[in-house]
């Protein structure tokens, strides 16, 4: 009989091995689905995760979809280590791209760098304000801040709809809901000059894992957050504030994805729709615990998460699938992941059945 | 039953050649235990010795890899504790299972199989605990019992179904030396019946004073077997240890400095319907004493440590004054910097990050002695610091780079003492210093602490442990149902003043006055 046995520490190699672990079966879950849905398994394969990358246009448009989920990810992974669960990015992300859009629409006729700045900063605080409250109520009233955040996710949603609908609404655009296309100063310049998408944003992610790499493991603060994931009461015992935690992990989530939300809005929409995320908020969740919290890591989950992404688009192009295929990918990578670490901890064995 | 029971070889309980091994560790090896029917027999060892995995075996919770296990004489293999209950075996663990919301006689009904009549029980509770002097209201809410009265309440459970073996893992760590008392005679009365019983335990005198035979472990073997009461404790220890027990050496004491820590009037309210309001506590410890806390526990220790340490800061921040700064509001931090050391009773979770390294849990509180540049960890120095601590206070480990978790307690708690010792406090608070840690370890600890005392330092001791106390504290008080009693010199006193105190009657002049004259 198999059991499940405890190990007497956790498996430190386990711990990474279970996101490959998880890839693979997620891959496997794939070629299954594709047989199910009557697709040719192979050609499946082919058109999900080699097609997107067969050609450098491929690879700049999975680093233009990466950005964000490095990001965002860096920033919810800090909070996270710190058992501070911000689910509520994709809110502060498209609030962050309110703000953002706000800027770019009243400094419309101006040039120079200021508008972009401007917005940078704009995007960071509206995505920190947004995540403001959840950590307001915590500190304040101890309210759960997975709920809050999650529930403001809704609001945002709403929020924004409503702003393209209305006080944002292109004057000469048709009555769609959408804003004005922004003038090119408040548009975030293309790092290549040969027809790909990538933008400046993808250096700010990478300034991002890096001073997000140099916060979690070199300096005190990145400490205590770490104390106080792996032992409430050691934190306490210590002295370190569980506040002012519960306030750097819900901040830095927020700011990250309110700068996520602008490079979009300032990068490759132009403008700002009620289509401002296309879930990157929920999808970086996954990346940064594929990534083990670790902003290596969460450079590579990006990657891959952003490939499931274009495989979706292709698979809806040429395999007559729905996009959201893709949610199905990332669902199921999430889930092997979450299977795989219980092996952390625990490990099977054949245990003897004893005659009495 | 089997006609094992009669004749001279009538055992009850045979273990041969038992061997457990866990993945990292024997705990176990070739253990071979005989039991007698009447025969209270001690399992003797230090901490990590392996008693408990041995009476897990015997109970069903873990299964051996080798050997063979005889019941009445014939070859039994436990499957669970269910099983072994049938068999005739009961256990009380060290850590009590009872549901605090449910009364006497609903926690026994739970145990029991079926579906038993709660009012029929409730006689039955009775008469059991009268037969055996083990009073307890069957109808009470089991929050509102002392721990002497829970621990009843598990003897009570396990003698409803008859044993035959009654296993005792460490039952008198949580009572006082009056309830010890009750508790041989209830122990003794069934052996007199022809209950056999296994006694675990670490204290010497009490198996000397109450067991017929002792089976002594160490490292997961048998070193010896003796009958207790033809030994000294020195001796068993010696067999338990394998070497002499040192003896700490106390000096007389020190010429008094300047107070360190005073509480006046402390009073908190607890947020925990079953913790205990603090009332009205005062206290001075002195530069170059070592003041002790007895009591029983779960009277107020735990909230009085957590406003001392300030993880339960309190409203009125003249009720604490550490080194002459008015603290009570004071986070953990900030007492530190003005001079407090703090030995929590947790090791493993609060005093230390299991899963962090060494060199990490040196940080937790070391940082702001020149640990941090520019917010930035220093790791070679606190690395360095780590590395002291491991080599002065003698903590065996892999290195600094392993984790906290890796260490067995005593050498946690070695290193955690180490870690506050070098800090040079001003003041050391410590809560049971000496709790789960072997017997060379805790020599090791106690002479630290006098070491420290006579350097200076003024040391607060909270243990639940009397001998401990006696051994190394200048003054001693008591501390009970949130109320704290004047401290006394301890000449002054003793051990029975100080048990009587433990219940909480320390101002009824009659008491008092016979115990002083005593």
């Amino acid at each position: 009989m198999l059991r499940l046995e405890r190990r007497p520490e956790a498996s430190h190699l386990m711990s990474y091995a279970s996101p490959a672990i998880a890839i693979v079966l997620m891959l496997i879950g794939g070629l299954l689905l594709f047989i199910f849905l009557g697709k040719n398994p192979i050609e499946g394969f082919k058109v999900f995760f080699i097609n997107p990358i067969s050609d450098w246009y491929g690879v700049s448009e999975l680093l233009l979809k990466a950005t964000p989920l490095m990001l965002i990810a860096v920033g919810l992974a800090i909070g996270f280590r710190a058992n501070v669960w911000n689910i509520g990015a994709e809110g502060q992300l498209i609030v962050g791209g309110i703000a953002a859009s706000a800027v770019a629409l009243y400094f419309q006729e101006a040039e120079g760098a200021h508008v972009l700045i401007l917005m940078v900063v704009a995007g960071a605080i509206g995505g920190m304000l947004w995540a403001a409250i959840p950590a307001l109520l915590k500190t304040r009233f101890n309210t759960n801040e997975i709920l809050v955040s999650l529930m403001l996710v809704y609001v945002s949603q709403l929020l924004v709809s409503w702003l393209v609908h209305g006080p944002m609404m292109d004057p000469d655009g048709f009555n769609f809901p959408q804003s004005a296309m922004f003038a090119d100063s408040a548009l975030l310049p293309l790092l290549f000059d040969d027809g790909s998408r990538v933008n400046l944003a993808f250096v700010f992610a990478i300034g991002a894992l890096l001073a997000g790499y140099i916060f979690m493991f070199r300096s005190f603060f990145g400490f205590q957050m770490q104390v106080a994931g792996y032992a409430k009461d050691a934190a306490r015992y210590a002295g370190f504030s569980a506040r002012r935690m519960i306030w750097i992990g819900l901040l830095s989530g927020g700011a990250m994805a309110g700068l996520a939300g602008m490079s979009e809005v300032s990068g490759p929409m132009g403008q700002i729709t009620d289509q401002v995320s296309s879930n990157y908020g929920f999808a970086a969740i996954i990346v940064a615990f594929v990534a083990r919290l670790n902003p290596v890591g969460i450079f590579f989950a990006s990657l891959l998460m952003a490939l499931l992404y274009l495989g979706g688009e292709q698979a809806q192009q040429y395999m007559n699938l729905p996009s959201s295929i893709s949610l199905v990918f990332q669902g199921m990578l999430l889930l092997f992941l979450l299977g795989s670490d219980v092996f952390i901890n625990y490990r099977l064995r054949w245990a003897r059945e004893v005659a009495v | 039953m089997t006609s094992a029971t009669d004749g001279e070889q009538a055992f009850r309980l045979e273990l041969e050649g038992i061997t457990k091994i866990y993945p990292s560790v024997i705990a176990n090896e070739d253990v071979s235990l005989k039991v007698k029917q009447g025969e209270i027999h001690a399992v003797l060892g230090e901490n990590g010795a392996g008693k408990s995995t041995l009476m897990k075996m015997i109970y069903g919770v873990a299964r051996p890899d080798a050997g063979q296990m005889k019941w009445e004489g014939d070859v039994v293999h436990v499957e669970n504790p269910a099983h072994a209950r049938s068999l005739g075996i009961g256990m009380v663990f060290q850590h009590f299972s009872l549901f605090e919301t449910l009364n006497v006689v609903e926690n026994v009904a739970l145990a029991l199989p079926g579906n038993p009549d709660l009012k029929e029980l409730a006689e039955q509770i009775t008469e059991v605990s009268n037969r055996y002097g083990l009073p307890v209201d069957p109808q009470r809410l089991v929050h509102a019992l002392s721990v002497g009265e829970r621990q009843r309440v598990e003897i009570i459970r396990c003698l409803l179904q008859n044993p035959r073996l009654l296993i005792m893992d460490e039952p008198t760590s949580v009572l006082t030396p009056q309830a010890v008392r009750k508790l041989f005679d209830t122990l003794r009365k069934l052996a007199e019946e022809g209950c056999s019983i296994l006694y675990i335990s670490h204290k010497l005198d009490e198996i000397q004073e109450l067991c017929h035979v002792a089976t002594v472990l160490r490292d997961g073997k048998v070193t010896g077997d003796c009958i207790p009461s033809e030994e000294t404790p020195k001796s068993m220890a010696s067999l338990m240890i394998g070497k002499e027990l040192p003896v700490p050496e106390h000096s007389a004491p020190a010429e008094l400095g300047e107070a360190r820590l005073q509480l006046r009037k402390l009073s908190t309210k607890s947020d925990d319907p079953f913790g205990t309001d603090l009332r009205d506590i005062e206290l001075e410890v002195r530069s170059g004493e070592i003041l002790g806390i007895a009591g029983v526990s779960g009277n107020g220790q735990q909230e009085l440590l957590y406003a001392l340490s300030g993880e339960e800061p309190v409203a009125d921040a003249d009720a604490i004054v550490i080194c002459g700064q008015p603290s009570g509001r004071d986070m953990p931090d900030l007492r530190r910097r003005n001079g407090m050391g703090f030995v929590p009773e947790e090791r493993l979770g609060r005093g230390a990050v299991p899963r962090m390294s060494l060199t990490e849990n040196a940080l937790l509180t070391a940082h702001y002695k020149g640990m941090l540049k520019h917010g930035m960890i220093q790791f070679d120095q606190i690395a360095e610091f780590a590395r002291k601590c491991i080599d002065d206070f003698n903590v065996k480990c892999g290195g600094e780079e392993h984790a906290a978790n890796s260490l067995s307690g005593g050498n946690l708690q070695k290193f955690i003492m180490g870690r506050e010792i070098l800090l040079a406090p001003k003041l050391l608070v410590v809560a049971q210093p000496t709790w789960g840690v072997d017997v060379g370890a805790a020599a090791f600890i106690r002479q630290e602490l006098i070491d420290l005392r006579n350097e200076g330092t003024a040391i607060l001791v909270i243990s639940e442990e009397l001998e401990e106390l006696f051994e190394i504290s200048d003054r001693i008080a008591v501390i009970a149902e949130g109320r704290l009693s004047p401290a006394k010199q301890l000449a002054d006193t003793n051990i029975d003043e100080i048990g009587v105190w433990m219940s909480g009657m320390w101002d009824q002049p009659a008491i008092a006055e016979v115990q002083s004259h005593a």
